[in-house]
């Protein structure tokens, strides 16, 4: 029972969610659309409940038996109080029954998310760039005959989306075009080819009940 | 005054395969189209009261307006040049109604069941106990060396799922892999870190990790707290795994499931920790990124097979041979597609036609 019932939710849902495709019926539709605007909503909602109480247990574990760095739980766990206070009772813009504003100093989630998160997560994205610095490095290391092929490739798209490809020969440009529309979509359509009909298989195969593993590591039936 | 004909055979009809509330209005293009500004739609419930419901520019012959489903309209098209307009035959009535069934999808209905009873067929067959050949897959051999380096160095194991939902197909293969992770992690006693950035997949995750340590007879070795939800923002997410990399230092990292941006972030700070890491997406403008930072890459497709070759079930790998023989059925319908659509073009083609 403990896995046929879970099975058994599945094959009903995964087809629930096959019909749509094929009907498109209003019925059908707005029972599609309910199940994934609304259903899965309240259902990711109690998820973040969990979600977040996970988050506190490991950091309040780490506080209790004093981890390495457990100091900054401590900052996780202060901020996501202030932030929870602010976001309930303040609104999302300042209009909830908490004052979100001293002087010209707002202090609504609006703001907080558009002044700290938003410029932390540029920050992020912005080292990318040293990251893909690093990495080319790496792959252009010309230490097999693949590595050497992607080396040479490159160099020839570099120069020739430079004005000095077209300097060096009018054909250069032509070429790297030629490279990046035909070798290299070859290969992606390839590629995405095999991921269209994995992901169809896998499907199936969940649907069907013949990969179990997302029951825990049973493997097939 | 300039005379002007105006459109001629007006045909109004329900538009097919849809939810209903569209018709589809067409007509025969008026002799005098090139000097025409365009084609007014008008549309009428009683056929005496006509309101206008559109206009599309010349050399245009059809037209879909939004209706109410079960009421009947009249339609008819005028000629616009200027302020002056000529107007068409009426239509005959029209009811707009929704569909049961969308016929344009019947061919992947088909190719879907086609598909499904060459996994069923080998299925079958490796029910019955028949050998089954797959190549082997570098990345996910390397597996079981990866979690055995760990237990010897005594760190721990990174298993990130990246930043998909639980309907993201990647998503679901990642967990599948995952619990074969998971087992043999609980087999050998090794930590497992398992950080997550959407809620659902979080608890989904941490069901299946428990499950497989149930399964592999170690359920007490499960620790709680090693399957846990960071945040649901990207690179919120990328700092604290990059944080987590830094400072457990793990031996092994698994980056399987579905990626963006952040790929190359903890790619790269892996790498530069030293540990062996096993990545795999489905994402094509992501593969560089691991196939250049990550010692083994499943790429595309290898992902979804992944959980059959590690668990090794024969039914499993039945399904995976099935999978394989639909593909190159497909493989072959579009070899062939393409021969015949490059003879085509071929002048000898002319002497038969």
């Amino acid at each position: 029972m403990k896995k046929t019932f879970p099975l058994f939710l599945l094959f009903i849902f995964g087809i629930l969610g096959i019909i749509p495709f094929i009907v498109p019926h209003p019925i059908v539709q707005d029972t599609n659309n309910f199940l994934l605007n609304v259903f899965l909503k309240i259902l990711a909602a109690f998820a973040l409940i969990l979600g977040l109480g996970s988050l506190l247990r490991v950091h309040m574990d780490k506080i209790k038996r004093k981890r390495q760095n457990w100091q900054y739980s401590w900052v996780l766990i202060i901020t996501f109080i202030i932030t929870s206070i602010i976001g309930l009772f303040g609104g999302v813009t300042g209009e909830g029954i908490l004052p979100t504003r001293i002087g010209s100093f707002s202090f609504d989630i609006w703001t907080l998310y558009f002044n700290i998160e938003v410029p932390l997560g540029a920050t992020m994205f912005a080292l990318l760039a040293f990251f893909m610095a690093s990495a080319a490095y790496r792959a252009f290391r010309a230490r097999s005959s693949e590595a050497t092929l992607l080396l040479v490739s490159a160099f020839i798209i570099m120069i020739g989306v430079l004005p000095l490809g077209e300097r060096i020969s009018h054909h250069l440009p032509s070429f790297t075009q030629w490279i990046m529309d035909v070798p290299n979509v070859a290969a992606q359509r390839g590629i995405l080819f095999g991921v269209a009909l994995g992901m169809l298989a896998t499907a199936l195969k969940i649907i069907l009940g013949i990969e179990r593993s997302w029951l825990g590591g049973g493997g097939g039936e | 005054m300039v005379a002007i004909a105006p459109p001629t055979d007006v045909y109004a009809s329900d538009t097919p395969d849809d939810g209903g509330g569209v018709v589809t209005i067409q007509w025969q293009l008026s002799p005098d189209d090139a000097y025409l500004d365009g084609y007014e739609i008008y549309r009428s419930e009683d056929n005496v009261d006509y309101e206008r419901v559109g206009f599309i520019g010349k050399g245009r012959t059809m037209y879909e307006d939004e209706t109410e489903d079960g009421t009947n309209y009249f339609y008819k098209i005028a000629a616009l040049i200027d302020t002056m307009k000529v107007y068409s035959e009426t239509s005959k009535p029209v009811m707009s109604s929704a569909q049961w069934i969308d016929r344009n999808k019947i061919n992947i209905i088909i190719a879907i069941i086609i598909f499904g009873a060459f996994i069923l067929y080998f299925t079958y067959h490796a029910r019955k106990g028949k050998e089954l050949y797959i190549r082997k897959i570098a990345g996910l051999q390397a597996i079981d060396d990866a979690i055995g380096r760990a237990t010897e160095m005594g760190k721990p194991i990174l298993y990130c799922p990246g930043i998909g939902y639980m309907e993201d197909i990647a998503t679901i293969a990642s967990l599948s892999i995952l619990g074969e992770v998971a087992k043999k992690c609980a087999q050998y006693d090794t930590k497992l870190i398992n950080p997550h950035v959407e809620p659902i997949v979080y608890t989904v995750a941490r069901e299946i990790v428990k499950e497989a340590y149930t399964q592999a007879g170690r359920p007490d070795a499960f620790d709680p707290d090693s399957v846990y939800f960071i945040t649901d923002l990207q690179f919120a997410y990328a700092a604290a795994v990059d944080g987590i990399m830094v400072r457990e230092r793990p031996a092994t990292n698994f980056l399987i499931g579905w990626f963006r941006a952040e790929s190359l972030i903890l790619a790269e700070t892996g790498a530069s920790t030293g540990a062996i890491q096993i990545a795999g997406t489905d994402q094509v403008s992501q593969l560089p990124f691991f196939v250049t930072a990550c010692d083994y890459t499943l790429i595309g497709e290898e992902l979804y097979a992944a959980s059959a070759y590690i668990s090794k079930e024969p039914i499993l790998l039945g399904a995976i041979k099935g999978e394989d023989s639909g593909k190159l059925v497909i493989v072959g319908i579009l070899i062939a597609a393409s021969i015949i659509g490059l003879l085509t073009t071929l002048p000898i083609l002319n002497l038969f036609r």
